[in-house]
């Protein structure tokens, strides 16, 4: 303490700029009496004057800034100071400092494997009973599984991000009358009459340089977990059920319907050596009519390209198949993980966890959008842009299925190499299922 | 003594002889000038306006001089720059807190200590001089957690404490601190070299004349080896300036204590699109090793002993 003053004191003596520092800093705290927490809902906010909460994020500006401006309605209510941190050492250095005893008061965690870890170095604290009630109230289950470890809920979500969308044009959708279907079956039958029609029904390309493959991946894990649901899924990336099985096999199969048809894509094998991000280009002009890829493929797209419900380009909701599998939804997420108990850490993590939270985070993302939130307290009126209304849709559903990436989540021998390597032979030289199976089994650890 | 000077006058003379020859002349300006582009380009691409950084090189600016301060605005002041909230200042001013301290601290340690092995005869200083020379195979990154433990939670045996918790995590003192330890080896090896190396007769000449330790070594040792200080003081100060690691274990990434180079690692913004305050960042960063370096540079080619023994 002493030496720190110490620090401060030389720091003061350097120069005028020392004053700038100390001025931005200064926050006034406000009462919670003085009708500041109008705006924050009927969850009730001790004031908690000049106590100071960290966030530890990978998030950095411009976004960062964005967060700490949704925190002022909290601040002038409760008197806390948040301070929000990012940065993109983030994975290596949170470890680093939980284990040497430095740990924020919250983390903001986007891989379920690293909230496990930080759960298992017994440093991490279970989420108070308000944000379990908010967390209860406003997601659905598979959100709250992925803030929990072992059964016990620790982390509540932050912002949402969706792979299940199908790229395609409404402008030529229209020209020709098609419709945008809401089946699987339905987006087969519209794949058949494009076919019909001498269309190229789907785009694709899995080309990604060294981590060529990983869209395959995706396809295959959207039909497991529409055809199987999330216990599959589940066991799926413990493999407790095997890539050989009979339920990963038959989803294999219906990917081999849907993008290795060379019916619905023409040429197959150049699917392996198109680059993902060149593959949905020809979508405006109609050179090909849908592809399958995540919601920041928008930005693939040339400036001037009109994005919206009736432009060049748009997306639809990737239909489910199994009807007892509710809107199953693949996407990622970060969840907030508290490292100490204290009254002001739990009023934040309260706060964060609260539709009214969202509400203002959203308002800070403006028309361009790029934040969702999967609390379905949130009116889908309050996005301002369209496609983050429609991710949010099916993100926010309370009876929906919502699963992580399970490449991601496997260990990376398979996740991150052999499924990348023979979903690519399988695309590039037509190698059989059951062989891709087999060499993506044989290549999981033994441990 | 005399003949083993001599001979360095020598070869100092034929040293002297070959790079000043034509093709060594030729040779040298190249390679300063191809090791300048980059920077140079830097420093091109700060003065440039945004759409001109992202439309096209750096070397068009001469064809179409389009000439702003408005990323250094950006940078400094917060003003203007998308992924910048609050302007740089604040944390080029923990950069200044945190080096100078960080570089005062382990040349007084080390100075006296270098002296004491090297003239304070007693047992076992040799033994203790390998010792601490060899502390420098230790790597940073093996004691970045023991150390914030230690920090943080203190050294306890069972339940005795031996060191109490330092409770400097996060503070400057804590990052003053791992700079001060790891420099010491290095430091202690260098100055050693040179302190032990100054001629014998100068110390006895003192202690004949009544002087003890303490004067010896504010009136002669300190006086002669000021250009080995020097150096090591440039050394040092790049180090903690140029340093992350320490900064991002030990400091918080706040504005309270983070140095500038945690500030300039994320200045390229979350979708890395806003790397034309970049330019004008690394620069500001810069500068001052700049001025430091130039100020002491004279250290670097000033003759040794010059003054002492003639």
């Amino acid at each position: 303490m002493l030496i720190s003053k110490k620090g401060r004191l030389a720091a003061t003596g350097f120069a005028v700029l020392a004053l700038v520092t100390t001025a931005l800093v200064t926050v006034t705290p406000a009462d919670a009496a003085t009708g500041k927490c109008a705006s924050l809902g009927t969850t009730h906010y001790a004031a908690q004057k000049g106590k100071t909460v960290t966030v530890f994020t990978s998030i950095l500006d411009p976004e960062l800034s964005k967060y700490q401006n949704a925190m002022k309605p909290f601040e002038a209510c409760t008197g806390i100071t948040v301070k929000w941190e990012g940065s993109n050492q983030f994975e290596a250095l949170l470890p680093v400092r939980v284990k040497g005893g430095n740990a924020p008061s919250i983390a903001v965690i986007p891989q379920p494997g690293l909230i496990a870890q930080m759960v298992a170095t017994g440093k991490a604290v279970k989420a108070p009973a308000q944000t379990l009630a908010n967390v209860n109230k406003y997601w659905s289950a598979g959100w709250k599984g992925y803030g929990s470890v072992n059964g016990k809920f620790y982390a509540a979500p932050n912002s949402a991000n969706m792979k299940s969308l199908v790229w395609y044009s409404p402008k030529q959708f229209a020209k020709y009358g098609y419709t945008v279907p809401t089946t699987w079956t339905g987006m087969l039958a519209l794949a058949d009459k494009m076919a019909a029609a001498g269309q190229t029904a789907f785009c694709g390309g899995i080309g990604s340089g060294g981590a060529t493959g990983w869209p395959a991946t995706d396809w295959l894990e959207e039909v497991v977990v529409r055809q199987f649901g999330a216990k599959v899924y589940a066991d799926w990336i413990s493999h407790k059920v095997k890539f050989s099985s009979p339920q990963i096999m038959a989803a294999m199969k219906t990917v081999a319907d849907w993008m290795l048809n060379p019916k619905y894509v023409g040429n197959v094998s150049a699917i392996a050596t198109t680059t993902f991000q060149s593959a949905g280009l020809g979508i405006p002009t109609g050179s090909c009519m849908m592809l399958q890829q995540a919601s920041f493929y928008g930005a693939q797209y040339p400036a001037g390209t009109d994005v919206s419900a009736n432009g060049d380009v748009y997306a639809f909701y990737l239909p489910g198949i199994n009807p007892a599998v509710k809107t199953p939804v693949e996407g990622g997420g970060e969840f907030m993980l508290a490292f100490s108990s204290k009254p002001e850490v739990a009023e934040t993590q309260n706060y964060l966890s609260s539709p009214q939270y969202a509400a203002n985070r959203l308002a800070q993302a403006g028309s361009s959008g790029g934040w969702i939130s999967a609390n379905n307290g949130v009116p889908l009126s309050a996005y301002k842009n369209a496609l983050d209304a429609l991710s949010a849709k099916y993100l926010s559903d309370k009876q929906g299925t919502f699963v992580f990436d399970a490449s991601d989540a496997m260990p990376a021998a398979v996740g991150a190499g052999a499924m990348w390597t023979e979903f690519t032979n399988w695309f590039a030289s037509g190698k059989s299922i059951a062989d891709v199976a087999a060499a993506v089994d044989s290549a999981w650890p033994a441990s | 003594m005399s003949a083993t000077k001599v001979a360095k006058i020598a070869t100092h003379n034929e040293g002297r002889k070959l790079f000043s020859s034509r093709t060594a002349t030729i040779v040298v300006w190249t390679i300063t000038v191809l090791w300048t582009i980059p920077t140079f380009g830097l420093l091109v691409s700060s003065i440039r306006p945004k759409q001109d950084i992202f439309g096209s090189g750096w070397w068009n600016f001469f064809l179409h001089p389009h000439f702003t301060l408005s990323n250094y605005h950006a940078v400094l002041f917060g003003t203007g720059g998308s992924s910048l909230s609050g302007g740089i200042l604040p944390y080029l001013m923990n950069s200044i807190v945190i080096t100078i301290p960080a570089v005062v601290f382990p040349v007084v340690i080390a100075t006296m200590a270098a002296y004491s092995l090297a003239w304070v005869r007693f047992k076992g200083s040799d033994f203790l001089f390998y010792a601490i020379f060899a502390l420098q195979i230790v790597p940073i990154q093996m004691s970045l957690v023991p150390l914030l433990q230690l920090f943080t939670g203190g050294a306890h045996i069972g339940s005795m404490t031996i060191i109490p918790k330092l409770g400097i995590a996060g503070k400057f003192a804590g990052i003053w601190l791992p700079h001060t330890m790891f420099a010491l080896p290095l430091a202690i090896y260098l100055l050693h070299n040179f302190i032990s190396a100054l001629p014998k007769d100068l110390m006895e000449a003192a202690y004949v004349d009544g002087a003890n330790h303490f004067v010896v070594f504010r009136r002669i040792v300190l006086p002669l080896a000021t250009p080995a200080i020097a150096a090591f003081s440039i050394f040092q100060f790049l180090w903690v300036w140029n340093d992350l690691l320490v900064a991002l274990t030990f400091a918080s990434g706040t504005e309270e204590v983070a140095p500038i180079n945690v500030k300039l690692a994320s200045l390229v913004g979350q979708w890395g699109s806003s790397w034309e305050v970049l330019c004008a960042g690394a620069f500001v960063t810069i500068a001052l090793p700049l001025v430091v370096f130039f100020s002491l540079q004279r250290y670097f080619v000033r003759g040794l002993l010059a003054g002492s023994v003639k």
